[in-house]
């Protein structure tokens, strides 16, 4: 079944210009719970009460404020805000191009498909044109009544628009105390990188399945139907006594493990 | 999946508690850590107040009776059939997980170039905890020398994982991601089959992107112009005396920030100078 556009817009890139329409690229499949009432196993509401009283406060009573240092707040007024939100545009505009990885996969927040909407060699021409030059574009435009960043990618000859974080919800490394010099021995080091080179491989997403997630459903299930179903234990685990001496026996057990692997093979 | 709903209303803990502890799992060597949150949710803190200026708290209350509920009162259900719920606790879907799915256990090493960019979620930095730092830096300096990320599945607080674990200048970070099974396929969205796309047309983009093509990205592009003028407008309304109010309030934010950094630095220099004084006395 074809997905919805949320969106309808058009990239801009200098004088040129493609019409798109955005799609979720991403499928919630999270098991979902809801708050209950312990006693009457029924749903909870939310409401904003006022910390003396404790009495519910309507919606109508609601103001915004806004911190300007701790403890103070200014007021803003519904008016005022609306005031700030940026002016509507249906213009995706990409400000600039980079070489992949250059924008961190921190500032990544949701990704979105791009159709075309319209001109569909316009579409697989830029999306051919950004693959050739291996490039991600940065982009802006204004959705919601917010401004979104956003970083253009080609993937499998489509066009994807990942929403990028605000600086401020990003903790940038700059931001982190640099790591001590290494404490490690070089044949400690020359083992570890031997070990990664035993386990290296392309990514298959596909390897890798959310087998908890089946887990959980089958448990709620099987408690729905009135059963008990059996818990694990949790234990916690302790650091490594012996870098050497483990990094040493991993590598043995890896190329014991490629060895029995070809002789199957043959 | 929602966690509880107990965290953040007690307001002093969010700061120095890691959002979960667990263990890294290299071959036979295991990396005890504390994951910190990389990304923050809220941009500039709009907070909700009343009438008379005082801040208001979120408070839950039972539909049918309208009683106001405590932590205490309130479960997490699952519902199974419409308006049927089963009860599960935390500590139940904890359980649930078996023992080496608790692990972070890298089991491939892959270019980090190789995954598209769809897949990436979140971000949280490392923390060596349980004096696994020696063991924590020879695993960050051998994959940032070998260009690597590890990947992995787990499970954290009641869901399950796939992450790349990588070394961020020495410092490990775990970048969550998608299964596959949660991204959609451009036949799934419905988009057009591929079109051998027109020669010129290709190339005159591929100018345009020239054109516009930097090294390096300027992180200031990416300032909240919004909050900003938020924060002008409401600086201005101050320093005028207008709409000001005095509120009592939870730690800030930025707390959280520098609270990592301390923690960090603290973790990381106490591995590093044990070390140090083991080799001196060996």
């Amino acid at each position: 079944m074809a997905a919805r556009a949320i969106w309808k817009g058009n990239l801009k890139l200098g004088r040129l210009a493609v019409p798109v329409k955005l799609y979720s690229a991403i499928t919630d499949r999270d098991v979902h719970f809801h708050l209950l009432e312990k006693r009457s196993r029924q749903r909870v509401k939310q409401h904003m009460v006022h910390p003396e009283t404790g009495e519910e406060v309507s919606s109508e009573q609601v103001q915004k404020g806004l911190e300007v240092e701790p403890g103070t707040f200014v007021i803003l007024k519904e008016e005022e805000l609306q005031k700030l939100e940026p002016q509507d545009s249906r213009d995706i505009e990409l400000l600039q191009f980079l070489p992949p990885q250059v924008i961190d996969n921190q500032w990544y927040e949701r990704p979105y498909y791009l159709g075309p909407d319209g001109d569909t060699a316009g579409y697989f021409a830029l999306a051919e044109a950004l693959e050739k030059q291996k490039k991600e574009g940065l982009a802006r435009w204004v959705m919601r009544d917010r401004r979104q960043f956003g970083a253009l990618w080609a993937q499998d000859g489509y066009l994807t628009l990942i929403t990028l974080r605000n600086a401020d919800e990003v903790l940038l490394p700059k931001d982190l105390p640099a790591a001590p010099k290494r404490s490690a021995t070089a044949a400690e080091l020359r083992m570890a990188k031997e070990l990664i080179g035993l386990l290296e491989g392309p990514f298959d997403p596909s390897e890798f399945h959310d087998e908890y997630r089946e887990r959980v459903l089958e448990f709620l299930e099987a408690r729905a139907k009135g059963r008990r179903p059996k818990l694990g234990r949790i234990k916690t685990r302790t650091a490594s006594r012996s870098l050497e001496s483990d990094l040493g026996k991993s590598i043995e057990a890896m190329r014991r493990a490629r060895k029995s692997k070809e002789r199957d093979v043959a | 999946m929602p966690r509880s709903t107990k965290k953040k209303e007690g307001g002093q803990d969010a700061s120095t508690r890691p959002f979960w502890s667990g263990t890294i799992t290299f071959g036979l060597v295991s990396i005890p850590v504390d994951l910190y949150p990389g990304n923050r949710d809220t941009h500039v803190g709009l907070r909700t107040l009343g009438g008379d200026g005082a801040a208001l708290q979120r408070r839950y209350f039972s539909e049918k009776s309208g009683r106001q509920l405590g932590d205490d009162d309130i479960v997490r259900g699952y519902e199974h059939k419409k308006g049927k719920f089963v009860i599960v606790t935390d500590e139940e879907l904890d359980r649930l997980a078996p023992e080496k799915t608790r692990d972070i256990e890298l089991k491939r090493f892959v270019p980090l170039e190789d995954v598209p960019p769809l897949y990436f979620d979140r971000s949280y930095f490392l923390v060596p905890s349980g004096g696994s730092s020696k063991a924590y830096l020879l695993l960050a300096e051998s994959m940032a020398a070998a260009g690597k990320a590890g990947i992995a599945t787990f499970v954290m607080r009641g869901k399950e994982y796939l992450v790349a674990i990588r070394s961020d200048r020495g410092i490990l970070r775990a970048d969550t991601m998608r299964f596959a099974d949660e991204i959609r396929t451009p036949a799934e969205v419905g988009l057009p089959k591929k079109t051998k796309a027109n020669a010129a047309k290709v190339k005159r983009f591929e100018q345009a992107i020239r054109r516009a093509s930097k090294r390096t990205l300027a992180t200031s592009l990416l300032t909240d112009e919004y909050s900003e003028q938020l924060l002008k407008l409401a600086r201005k309304k101050r320093n005028a005396g207008k709409d000001v109010v005095e509120v009592e309030v939870e730690e800030s934010e930025k707390a959280e920030v520098i609270d990592l950094m301390a923690v960090l630095q603290k973790s990381l220099k106490a591995g590093g100078a044990g070390a140090a004084r083991r080799k001196r006395a060996a």
